[in-house]
Parts: C-alpha cells; structure tokens; sequence
C-alpha cells in the first residue's frame, strides 16, 4: 500500500480504549458487539434461520395447497399419472437424502465437539456427494420424462384416460421437484462454503453456528422432500388401470 | 457455549427410524385401502418430519421462542390448507354454488 506516500490520507490517530464501562473487553473473535454472550449469539441465529424456514414453508405450501386442490378435483387422475413416475428412483433417492441429513447431523456434531477439521470435512464432503447423487438421479428422471414426452407444453402426449389431469399432475411434479432441486442446488453451494470454513478451522464448540444454521437449511430440505416422495410417486402403486 | 451434544447412537436411532418409515410407507402404497393410504402415507410422512425437526434440527433442545415459531409456520400452514379446502370441498352443496 502506498498510503505513506499519499499526502491526502489522513493519520489516524490510534485512540487509547476510553476508561468506564466502554472498555473492549476481551471476548470470542467471532462474537459481535451486540450480543452479550456466545450462547445469545447463536440462539438469535437459530432463530432468525427458523423464521426464514417458516417463509419457506409457506412458500412450498402454496404449492401443496395447488396440489390438493387438484388432486381433490381429479383423483384417478392423479394416480394415474403417477403410477408413470418410477417408485426405484424416487425411493433411492428419499434413501440418498435421509443419509444425508445423517452426515450433516453428524457434521454438525463434529464441530460441536471439535473433531479435527479432517472429520468435520469428511462429514460435510459426503453431505455434498449425496447431494449431487440426488441431483443426478433427478436428472435421469428428468430425461426420461422428455424422452416419454410427458413434460407439460405443446408437445405433452398421454396414452391414457385422463390425459388432461395427467398435464396438471405433471406440471406439478415438475414445479415441486424443480423447485425442491433448486434448494437441493443452493444447498450444495451453501455446504461447499461451509466445508471450506471448517477447512481453515473455524468451528469448534464455542463457535459453531454456521454449520449449525446450514444444517437447519439441509434438514428443511429434506423434510419437503419426505412429503413429497409420498404425494408424487406412491399415490399409483395399488391404482388398476381403467 | 452451551449447545447441547446429543450422543451418535442417538442419531444413528434416529436415521434407522426414518429409513423404516420409508420402507413402510412404500410397502403400504402396495395395498388398496381406499382412502386409508392418503392417512397411512401422510401420517408416516408426519412422523418422520417431527423425528428430524426435533433431534436432526435439535427443536427439541431449542429455546421456547424456537418452539414458538416452528409451531407457527405449521399452524399458518394448517390455516391456509383448511379455509381454501372448507371452500372446494363445500362446492355443489348447494344449488348454482359450483365454480
């Protein structure tokens, strides 16, 4: 920096700490000045994360709410549609994320006893893996719906009987499990971040939020994603054709 | 800072339980119990959210505000699904009220 050299900059005078009640008292480098202690600190981030995932409730309920009323008005309908949906794939990947959100938990935990940052890595490396394993299976899936030709639009082409409440049950499945991917995304690049802080070892058990308020992210990811595995693929296992 | 450490083996029940409740609610989707299948899926469905509200998402060791306004989200959740659904269920009950 050539700031010596620069006649415009202004010394800064180093002012000693004023005496009283305003000492800067030692504390936690990454605990701000507005809370009072590290256990605040966390809590109000736990909480501020929560009312942000009750806006994402709400947001994916405005779609369930969609599929409800939908569902309500052509019931066979729906099952028929989702009897084309393949329960192997969608039940892989409810396994993929129910492990891991194990990981996570587990992540989560290995900072909170701070584990060396190989294991806090490891835990969050393997969150991120299966992560991109769900993307890919959804992405097989994907395809295989343009290939059947199946993708709401123009082109939607249905061999059955309801073929126009097959186009909502579709439009649908695509808006939820896109919608749901996008989080799945978002949640890759969230946990990617995460994995590079515990790399320069940030997090141990006084502070550990970040992987905490994450965790609460990939966890709420999950959970649309266990209601919606049931409301999309299992509806048509026990639906006769006709 | 005093956040509470639950032991692995707690986790570990905890994700057994999920992968069974997933393993049920599929071999349930096999049989026709008529309308039954929508509670039995859903109520599964229920379950294990509330398993990993509480423990993954550690609700269960949060403060009583947290509490409050994980049981809010739901309960706006509950409102929106119940007065649209009074509205589409009602429909036709009385004459010239359909659509």
């Amino acid at each position: 920096m050539a700031t010596e050299g620069n006649i415009h900059a202004r010394p800064i005078a180093i002012q000693p700490a004023p005496a009283g009640p305003y000492v800067h008292e030692a504390h936690h480098p990454w605990l701000q000045h507005h809370f009072d202690s590290m256990t605040q600190q966390a809590e109000a981030s736990t909480l501020g994360m929560w009312v942000f995932l009750v806006t994402e409730i709400m947001f994916f309920g405005g779609l369930f709410m969609a599929y409800l009323v939908y569902r309500h008005a052509s019931p066979s309908g729906f099952q028929e549609a989702s009897h084309h949906l393949n329960i192997y794939w969608g039940t892989a990947n409810t396994a993929i994320l129910i492990i891991s959100s194990l990981t996570m938990a587990l992540a989560v935990r290995s900072a909170q006893t701070s584990q060396p940052r190989g294991t806090q890595v490891l835990f969050l490396f393997l969150t991120i893996v299966l992560g991109l394993a769900f993307l890919g299976i959804k992405a097989i899936e994907y395809t295989d719906k343009f290939k059947d030709r199946i993708v709401p639009g123009p082109n939607f082409h249905w061999e059955g009987t309801h073929a126009k409440a097959a186009e909502q049950f579709y439009s649908l499945y695509f808006a939820m499990t896109g919608l749901h991917a996008l989080h799945m995304i978002i949640g890759v690049g969230i946990m990617s971040v995460i994995l590079v802080m515990a790399w320069w070892r940030i997090f141990d058990e006084e502070y550990y939020t970040p992987v905490e308020v994450a965790g609460l992210y990939w966890h709420f990811v999950d959970i649309v994603w266990i209601f919606l595995f049931p409301l999309l693929y299992l509806i048509g296992r026990h639906y006769h054709a006709g | 800072m005093s956040g509470h450490v639950a032991p692995k083996t707690m986790y570990y029940a905890v994700f057994l339980a999920l992968l069974a409740g997933t393993g049920l609610t599929v071999a349930a989707a096999f049989f026709d119990m008529g309308a039954m299948n929508n509670v039995v899926m859903l109520a599964i469905a229920s379950i294990k959210a509330l398993l990993v509200i509480l423990f993954f998402m550690h609700v269960r060791w949060s403060t009583r505000l947290t509490w409050v306004v994980v049981a809010s989200g739901f309960f706006w959740l509950l409102i929106m699904f119940g007065l649209t659904m009074t509205d589409y269920f009602s429909r036709g009950w009385v004459e010239g009220t359909w659509r």
